[in-house]
């Protein structure tokens, strides 16, 4: 099974990578389609997206909310690009119930073989946000993250 | 692992940006809420209400030194971001992992079959 990356980039990014057996037009299908979305984009086991709603079009709106039976959040956001079926722009935030900054997300489909390499580039508003999420002990939480991941798999 | 409410405390916590300014503040040593107060154009009572938030989520303590109340950043709330953040991670990798069987069974011909 191909690894997730997960990194920082410069200042304000986090640069996520993921390879797919399937082609970029089914990987792109997944990540456009309500119903597709809906079956996978669910986080940790228990959790399930009961309301699913995106209008993938430029300009179009999402929302996707999730819940655990007890508690629950939502992501809403718009969608700024659409490229079929090779890289989707879109901005989002998460309600917990306040809103977080703007997340910025480029997502890129590329061929890669018989499957498909997936290349998510979050941008968040500016160093401070991400700074301040990641820096305070959150970088070294990362770090320490992947140690103890890596002794789980 | 932090249990669900105080994820949801945590969760809270950092969505605020004065909040999240403050960790990172508080992540370079020791502050007192009037040191805190200076980089924002905020009251130190605001501020002082944004620190309780921050305690009761468990990022930040606060110790006694004669007549100040100097905060830092609780070494438990430094843990449970990082267990959060291993969640996160785990969270993702998971979904991507269903992805995966999505996937799988759009390759399939009879895609429009009934499940």
């Amino acid at each position: 099974m191909s690894k997730m990356t997960l990194q920082t980039e410069g200042d304000t990014h986090i640069l996520v990578t993921r390879r797919f057996a399937a082609p970029p037009e089914a990987v792109y299908r997944a990540h456009t389609d309500p119903k597709l979305i809906q079956k996978w984009l669910l986080g940790p086991e228990g959790w399930t997206m009961p309301i699913c709603i995106n209008d993938a079009k430029p300009g179009g709106k999402f929302r996707y909310e999730w819940t655990n039976g007890k508690v629950g959040f939502q992501v809403t956001g718009e969608l700024l690009e659409l490229e079929p079926y090779s890289r989707i722009v879109h901005v989002e935030r998460m309600h917990l119930p306040d809103r977080t900054p703007d997340n910025h997300v480029e997502t890129r489909f590329d061929a890669d073989g018989t499957g498909t390499l997936m290349t998510m580039r979050m941008t968040l508003p500016d160093a401070q946000t991400r700074a301040s999420m990641l820096a305070t002990g959150m970088e070294h939480g990362m770090e320490a993250s992947y140690v103890r991941l890596d002794g789980m798999i | 692992m932090p249990s669900i409410s105080n994820l949801d405390a945590a969760f809270s916590a950092l969505a605020d940006p004065t909040r999240r300014a403050i960790l990172a503040r508080l992540a370079k040593g020791e502050a007192t809420v009037m040191e805190l107060a200076a980089p924002f154009e905020m009251t130190q009572p605001a501020i002082s209400q944004h620190l309780k938030v921050l305690e009761e989520a468990g990022f930040v303590v606060r110790r006694v030194d004669g007549t100040k109340r100097p905060r830092r950043l609780a070494k438990g709330g430094v843990e449970a971001m990082d267990q959060w953040l291993a969640m996160l991670r785990k969270a993702l990798e998971k979904s991507y992992d269903r992805l995966d069987e999505v996937l799988a069974s759009m390759e399939k011909p009879k895609r429009g079959e009934a499940r």
